[in-house]
C-alpha cells in the first residue's frame, strides 16, 4: 500500500492521494475471496460545494468520499448458480481481506436468496473494460470559480433591489469500479452538478426558483438564471388570490420531472406481479399493455441519452425489489417504459423476470419524457392559453395512497395566472392531490423535450428531461398561505 | 456516564494525532474558530419479503471533518483517509474554500461562545450492542416475527425490516472540548398487505412501534410489547379492508400519539428552527411562519399546548451528551401556554440574534458533512397534575362525531409550515363518544396555527409515548437525521377530513 501525504498546500479534494487505487482494492479483494464467486465495487466520490442565502455564502464544502462493497456468493456447484450470497461494505482505505472475510461470513450463515441468478458473463470476455485502469477523476473547487464570482456580483444586484438570494451549487465526479469473479472489469465515471438560485423580496411576499442539472458547469451562467428569475419577479407584481379547486395548468419541464421521477419509482414489476402497485391488474397479473394516456408518450431512460449520460452496466451492494447483487455487471441499456402511450415495461431483476417469463429491466439513471414530434416550448404554450394556472415546480411531494399513486404536495416559488395568453399576475400556493398516472390521462398538450432538474429528486435523480405539459383539470386541494 | 450504556469503539484510529494536526494547521492559519470530528458509523439493515430475505446491509462508514471560520467566512473540508498527514490537509482545503468565497461573503460569521468542556465521554444507554448480533440471527429474529402473521388468511404479503445503527464520534475544537459519544438507535417494522384481487386495491397495516435510541433488546419486549402488536396485526389489516370508505367532512380529532408525532415534527419542530425563520433553507427545507420578530407573542395553539426540545430526553434518537459543535446537551421551552417562546439553536444563530449561548442543536449526519442546525427532540407534554389527567378514552368520550387516527403514514407541509395534509395506519369512527369501527381513506388536512389552536385537551402522563423517525431531512447537500418526539393523545375540534381515494378520481 503506499501512502502519500496531502499536505500544506495540497489543492482541493486532492486530498484522498494516500487511498490506494481502486483497481487494487478490486483486485485484492477477489485475490482473498474464497467463496464461489465475489463482486467488488468501489465507489470514489468527490465533490465541491457551495451554500449561500440571506446574500452570504453560509457553508461551503469539499469532500472525498471511497465506499467499497464485497458481495461473496456460494453454494456454486461449477457453471451452475450460486445459492446464497452475503454482503460488507465499508469506507476508506478499507481492510480489504477483513471485508471479505466478512461478506463470507454472511454468506456462510445465509439461506437460499430469493433473486439467487448465475453470475454476468462479461459480454467481451474477462479482462479490463475501457479506462478500467484508468484513476479516479477528482473535482475541484475551481469547477465553481465562476458561480462564486458571479454571486458576489449578483448579491450586490439583489442588496440593490431589496431581494435576498439563497441556493446551492454542487459538484461531484464519482467514479465506480466493478470487477467480479467472472472477469468482469468495468469503470464509469459519473460526472454530476446542480444549481439552484431562489430569489425572495426582502417582505417573503415574492419567492422565485430556478434550478438546473449540469454536468461541468460550463454550461451554467449565473446571470441567466438571475433574468429567468427577474422575469417571474416582474409577472408576480401583481397578486391574485384563488381558491382551491381543479384547474387547468401548465407544468414546466421542472414540475413534470417532479411528477415523473415519482411514477417511474413506482414502476416495480414484483409489485405489480404481487397486486400492491398502481400497475397491477385486476384479477391478477400486471397492466403491462395498457394505455396510459391517449397522447404517444414515451418514457425512457438510456445509458447514450444526450447530455444525460450514466452507466451503461448495473453495480450494486444491496439488493431490493427490483435490483438483485447477482445482477452485477448486466449491461443497462435503452428501455422504453412507456412507448405510443402504452406502458411496456416494468423492472425486474433476472431472477423475478424469470419467474414473471418477462426480461429483466434494470433501473437507469436517467429519465426522459417525450411526445414525439413535439415542438411547442413552454413560451408558445403560455401564448395559446385561454386560462390557466402556470406552475414552476413542485415541493414536499409525498404518496398517499399506493393504489391510485395519488401523491401530494405544494406548489413552491411561483403560481402564475395566464389569461388569453399573457401572464397577468401571481397566484398563491396550493397543496395538490393528484396521481402522476392521471396527470398523463389527463394531459391535452405537450411541448418539447428539454433538460430538466426536479426540485424535490434531483439530489438522487440528477438528470432527467421533460416536456413542458397541459394538464386538464389538475387537482388544487387546498389554498397554502407559504411563499 | 449513563448506566448501561458502552463505549465508542474508535480506540483503532489514531484520533490524538489526526485532531492535532488538523487544529494545529488550522489555527497555523489563522482561523478563529474549528472544530474536527473524527467518526465510524455501524450500520445493519435487513429487509424480508414473505419470509425470504430482500436485502442486506452491513455497513461501516469513517471519516474526518474538518469545519473552520476565518475571516468570517466558513470552509469544510472532509475525507475518509483517516491519515494525520489529510487531516492537516483539510485545514488547507477548508482555508482555500473559506478564502476563495469570502468574495460572496455578504455577513460575517460568528459563533456564540461555548466554555471548553474539556475531555469528556458519552454513551446513550442501550444493554445489548445491536452490532453483537450476527446478521444471520437478526434474520432469524424478522423469519419469527413474519411467520406469526404470515399464515392469517388477511395477510397476503408481510414486509419485515430492522435497521440498526451504532455512531461513534469523536469531535475536537480549539477551545479544548474534545468529546467521544457513542449513540446506538433501533428501527424493526412489520407491515402487512391484504389484496383483493377482485377489485385491484390493497392495503396494509404497519406495527406502531416507534424507532428508539435502544440497543437490541429493544426486540425482545424491553420498551415495547412486540408479542401483543404482531399478535393484533392480520384483524386490524381485516377490518380496514372491510370497513366503510370515509365520508369528507369536518370532524372531531382524537389523535393517537403514534400519530400526533409526526405532525408536531412538521408543524412545531421545523417551524421552530431559528435558520429556518430567518430564511436560511429558504431555496431547500424552506423558511416558518414563526418568524423571529413573534417570538414571545405568536399565538401558535391553546393555552394546554406545552411543547420543549429536549436534547437529553431518555431513548432519544436526538439525545447526545455534546451536539457537533461541543455545546452540552440542554433542555428548553418552545411553546409555554400556546404562545412561541423558544427557537432551536446552533451557535451560529445564536451569536447572530442576541442569544449568550447555544441550545446544542447542531448536527451532522457524517463525519463528510458540516454540522448544521437539527432537530432537538421537540415533544408536547401531557396534562399537568393534580391528578393523572385524561385517558385516550376519556377524550374520546367528549366526541360525538369523530376519528380516531392510530399510526403514522403519509405527510407533507409547505415550506413555510402552514399547510400540512396527513394519513395515518388505522382510523375509527367515534360516535356518541365512543369507538365504533374502522374507516378508511382517512387524509386530515389543516394549517398549524389554526390546527393547534382546535387543540382542546391533552391526555395524561400515562399516554405519552416517545415516537419519532430515522429519516429526518434537512440541509443542502442532503443530510437525514434521527429524532424523537414525545407526546400525549389530544383532541382536536373540527378538522378537514379528506377521502384519499376521492381525491384521486375525476
Amino acid at each position: 500500500m503506499s501512502r502519500s501525504p496531502g499536505g500544506p498546500g495540497s489543492d482541493g479534494v486532492e486530498a484522498g492521494r494516500g487511498l490506494s487505487a481502486p483497481q487494487e482494492v478490486v483486485e485484492r479483494a477477489l485475490a482473498a475471496s474464497r467463496c464461489d464467486g465475489c463482486a467488488v465495487i468501489v465507489e470514489d466520490v468527490s465533490q465541491v460545494e457551495v451554500r449561500f442565502a440571506n446574500n452570504t455564502t453560509t457553508t461551503n464544502g469539499v469532500r472525498r468520499d471511497r465506499r467499497v462493497a464485497v458481495v461473496s456468493f456460494r453454494g456454486a456447484p461449477v457453471g451452475l448458480a450460486p445459492t446464497a450470497v452475503g454482503v460488507a461494505s465499508a469506507s476508506g482505505e478499507v481492510d480489504v481481506v477483513g471485508l471479505v472475510r466478512a461478506s463470507e461470513a454472511a454468506a456462510a450463515r445465509a439461506g437460499p436468496a430469493s433473486d439467487a441468478w448465475a453470475l454476468v458473463e462479461p459480454a467481451a470476455g474477462p479482462g479490463p473494460g475501457e479506462g478500467f485502469g484508468e484513476p479516479p477523476v477528482l473535482t475541484s473547487p475551481a469547477v465553481l470559480d465562476g458561480v462564486v464570482a458571479g454571486l458576489g456580483d449578483a448579491f450586490g444586484r439583489a442588496r440593490s433591489v431589496g431581494n435576498l438570494l439563497a441556493g446551492f451549487a454542487i459538484h461531484g465526479v464519482e467514479s465506480l469500479y466493478l470487477g467480479t469473479s467472472t472477469g468482469t472489469r468495468l469503470r464509469h465515471v459519473q460526472p454530476a452538478g446542480t444549481m439552484e438560485l431562489v430569489a425572495r423580496s426582502a417582505d417573503g411576499r415574492r419567492s422565485v426558483w430556478a434550478g438546473g442539472g449540469t454536468s461541468s458547469f460550463d454550461d451554467i451562467d449565473i446571470r441567466a438564471f438571475e433574468e429567468r428569475l427577474e422575469r417571474r419577479l416582474a409577472w408576480a407584481a401583481r397578486q391574485v388570490e384563488l381558491p382551491a379547486g381543479r384547474y387547468e395548468v401548465l407544468l414546466p419541464p421542472d414540475a413534470t420531472a417532479d411528477l415523473m421521477v415519482a411514477l417511474s419509482e413506482a414502476m416495480s414489476g414484483r409489485d405489480a406481479e404481487e397486486g400492491r402497485s398502481p400497475f397491477s391488474a385486476a384479477g391478477g397479473g400486471t397492466k403491462i399493455g395498457e394505455p396510459l394516456s391517449t397522447m404517444p408518450f414515451e418514457l425512457r431512460g438510456d445509458p447514450a441519452e444526450p447530455g444525460l449520460g450514466c452507466s451503461t452496466f448495473l453495480a450494486s451492494g444491496a439488493s431490493g425489489t427490483d435490483v438483485s447483487v447477482f445482477d452485477n455487471g448486466l449491461p443497462v441499456t435503452a428501455t422504453r417504459w412507456i412507448e405510443g402511450g402504452v406502458l411496456r415495461r416494468l423492472r425486474y431483476h433476472r431472477a423475478a423476470a424469470s419467474r414473471a417469463a418477462t426480461t429483466a429491466a434494470p433501473p437507469v439513471g436517467n429519465l426522459v419524457l417525450a411526445l414525439p414530434g413535439a415542438t411547442a416550448s413552454l413560451d408558445d404554450m403560455i401564448a395559446s392559453t385561454e386560462r390557466g394556472l402556470l406552475l414552476t415546480c413542485l415541493w414536499y411531494i409525498r404518496e398517499v395512497d399506493p393504489v391510485t399513486l395519488l401523491l401530494t404536495g405544494l406548489t413552491r416559488d411561483g403560481v402564475y395566472l395566464v389569461e388569453k395568453g399573457e401572464v397577468v399576475g401571481a397566484v398563491n400556493n396550493f397543496r395538490f392531490n393528484e396521481s402522476p398516472l392521471e396527470v398523463l390521462a389527463k394531459t391535452i398538450e405537450a411541448g418539447r423535450t428539454e433538460r430538466a432538474l426536479s426540485r424535490e429528486w434531483g439530489e438522487w435523480m440528477n438528470r432527467t428531461a421533460m416536456p413542458p405539459l397541459r394538464v386538464a383539470e389538475f387537482n388544487m386541494s387546498s389554498v397554502s398561505p407559504a411563499t | 456516564m449513563v448506566s448501561g450504556g458502552g463505549r465508542a469503539d474508535l480506540g483503532d484510529l489514531p484520533l490524538a494525532a489526526l485532531r492535532a494536526a488538523a487544529l494545529e494547521r488550522a489555527a497555523t492559519l489563522g482561523c478563529s474558530h474549528a472544530e474536527v470530528r473524527v467518526e465510524r458509523i455501524r450500520s445493519q439493515f435487513v429487509a424480508l419479503r414473505d419470509g425470504q430475505v430482500e436485502t442486506t446491509v452491513d455497513d461501516t462508514g469513517v471519516g474526518v471533518g474538518l469545519r473552520v471560520v476565518r475571516r468570517g467566512s466558513i470552509g469544510f473540508a472532509a475525507t475518509v483517509d483517516l491519515d494525520p498527514a489529510a487531516a492537516a490537509g483539510l485545514a488547507d482545503q477548508a482555508v482555500g474554500l473559506a478564502d476563495a468565497t469570502a468574495v460572496a461573503l455578504g455577513r460575517p460569521v460568528e459563533l456564540a461562545d461555548e466554555p471548553s468542556h474539556g475531555e469528556v465521554q458519552w454513551s446513550s444507554p442501550y444493554d445489548l450492542d445491536p452490532m453483537s448480533v450476527a446478521l444471520a440471527d437478526k434474520v432469524a429474529l424478522l423469519e419469527d416475527w413474519t411467520g406469526r402473521v404470515m399464515g392469517d388468511r388477511a395477510v397476503d404479503h408481510v414486509a419485515a425490516r430492522v435497521v440498526a445503527v451504532v455512531e461513534d464520534k469523536h469531535l475536537a475544537d480549539l477551545s479544548g472540548t474534545v468529546t467521544t459519544q457513542r449513540r446506538v438507535r433501533l428501527f424493526p417494522v412489520v407491515e402487512v398487505v391484504g389484496v383483493d384481487d377482485r377489485t385491484g386495491t390493497f392495503e396494509s397495516m404497519r406495527t406502531l412501534a416507534p424507532p428508539a435510541g435502544r440497543g437490541w433488546e429493544y426486540t425482545t419486549g424491553v420498551g415495547w410489547d412486540w408479542d401483543a402488536e404482531l399478535a393484533s396485526l392480520p384483524s386490524l389489516l381485516a377490518e380496514k379492508m372491510a370497513a366503510p370508505s370515509v365520508e369528507a367532512g369536518t370532524y372531531d380529532l382524537v389523535i393517537d400519539p403514534s400519530n400526533l408525532w409526526l405532525t408536531i415534527h412538521e408543524s412545531v419542530g421545523h417551524a421552530t428552527e431559528l435558520d429556518r425563520a430567518l430564511g436560511y433553507e429558504a431555496a431547500y427545507a424552506g423558511t416558518s411562519f414563526a418568524t423571529f420578530d413573534q417570538l414571545g407573542t405568536l399565538r401558535y395553539g391553546s393555552p394546554v399546548m406545552q411543547v420543549v426540545g429536549d436534547r437529553t430526553t431518555p431513548q432519544g434518537l436526538a439525545t447526545v451528551g455534546y451536539d457537533d459543535e461541543g455545546v452540552a446537551a440542554q433542555s428548553f421551552d418552545i411553546v409555554r401556554d400556546g404562545v412561541l417562546v423558544g427557537y432551536q439553536l446552533d451557535r451560529r444563530m445564536a451569536a447572530d440574534n442576541g442569544f449568550s449561548r447555544s441550545n446544542g442543536c447542531a448536527f451532522a449526519d457524517s463525519p463528510l458533512h458540516v454540522p448544521i442546525q437539527r432537530m432537538a427532540n421537540v415533544s408536547l407534554l401531557p396534562a399537568p397534575g393534580p391528578g393523572p389527567g385524561p385517558t385516550t378514552e376519556e377524550l374520546a368520550s367528549g366526541v360525538d362525531r369523530g376519528i380516531y387516527v392510530v399510526g403514522d403514514k403519509s405527510w407533507s407541509i409547505d415550506m413555510q409550515r402552514h399547510n400540512f395534509q396527513f394519513t395515518g395506519q388505522r382510523f375509527y369512527r367515534v360516535e356518541g363518544g365512543r369507538l365504533a369501527g374502522q374507516v378508511k381513506d382517512v387524509a386530515y388536512q389543516a394549517q398549524t396555527t389554526e390546527f393547534w389552536g382546535s387543540l382542546e385537551a391533552v391526555g395524561g402522563p400515562s399516554t405519552w409515548v416517545l415516537g419519532g423517525a430515522m429519516n429526518c431531512g434537512k440541509g443542502q447537500p442532503g443530510q437525514v437525521a434521527p429524532v424523537s418526539h414525545g407526546c400525549p393523545s389530544a383532541l382536536f375540534r373540527r378538522i378537514r377530513v379528506l377521502n384519499a381515494r376521492g381525491e384521486a378520481s375525476r
